[in-house]
């Protein structure tokens, strides 16, 4: 029963994987490829660690194995995040079938600036609380 | 349990190739960084399989280290892409 389990589970993480570096080779653009990217391979490398994890089944290993899926779970956005950042900020083109670009007519890349669309004269206007010692 | 163990390895091993093609290929310079986190990632899976395979539980500990420098190599590669400005690949 184990068996079976830990050979499903290896075979679905590396399935996942092999369909992140489709997903890699076949997507238009940066960030689609890294939507493809990020998530199933995480997914891959935390199913294979469970089956590692269970292959073991020792405190140490399992813990270690937990650790690793753990780390992978709180790195991979965080790094998806920052490439996708300066990929866009170093002018990546997009696909062009793109539907909608918010931050086309909020960023000003002459000055590396981000507007938040709420730069009128009213808000920039000190605007006292009750609160405030005088 | 062998062979399941060498069908894993070679699904990965295709997924290596094919990120590989991407490396080659990529038309920008960030495609490439994404290349290679995969490149890592998958190494990480590997890895794994590989301890399952020998019954060696101690490159578990290896996995854990290849996914931190992945980790800090694509934070540098970002910090250094974002520092370089705008540029046209």
């Amino acid at each position: 029963m184990i068996e079976a389990i830990k050979g499903a589970l290896l075979l679905t993480g590396s399935l996942f994987m092999l369909l992140a570096a489709v997903g890699l080779l076949r997507l238009p653009d940066l960030l689609t490829r890294m939507h493809a990217t990020t998530k199933a391979a995480a997914l891959g490398v935390i199913l294979i660690m469970l089956a590692a994890a269970m292959h073991f089944s020792e405190v140490g290993v399992v813990a270690r194995s937990f650790a690793v899926i753990v780390f992978i779970l709180m790195t991979a956005p965080v790094a998806a995040h920052v490439i996708g950042r300066a990929g866009y900020f170093v002018g990546s083109r997009l696909w062009s079938g793109t539907v909608k670009d918010e931050l086309r007519p909020n960023y000003d890349p002459l000055t590396h600036e981000l507007k938040s669309g709420l730069e009128t004269y009213e808000n920039a206007k000190r605007q006292p609380r009750a609160t405030d010692p005088d | 349990m062998d062979t399941v163990l060498l069908i894993s390895q070679v699904i990965m091993g295709l997924a290596l190739i094919l990120t590989f093609v991407r490396v080659v290929r990529g038309p920008s310079l960030p495609d490439r960084v994404v290349a290679l986190e995969l490149f890592s990632t998958t190494v990480v899976g590997l890895v794994g399989v590989y301890a399952i395979q020998s019954g060696v539980a101690s490159f578990l500990d290896a996995a854990i280290v290849i996914a931190l420098m992945g980790f800090l190599a694509a934070i540098g590669f970002a910090r250094f892409l974002e520092r370089g400005g705008p540029r046209d690949d």
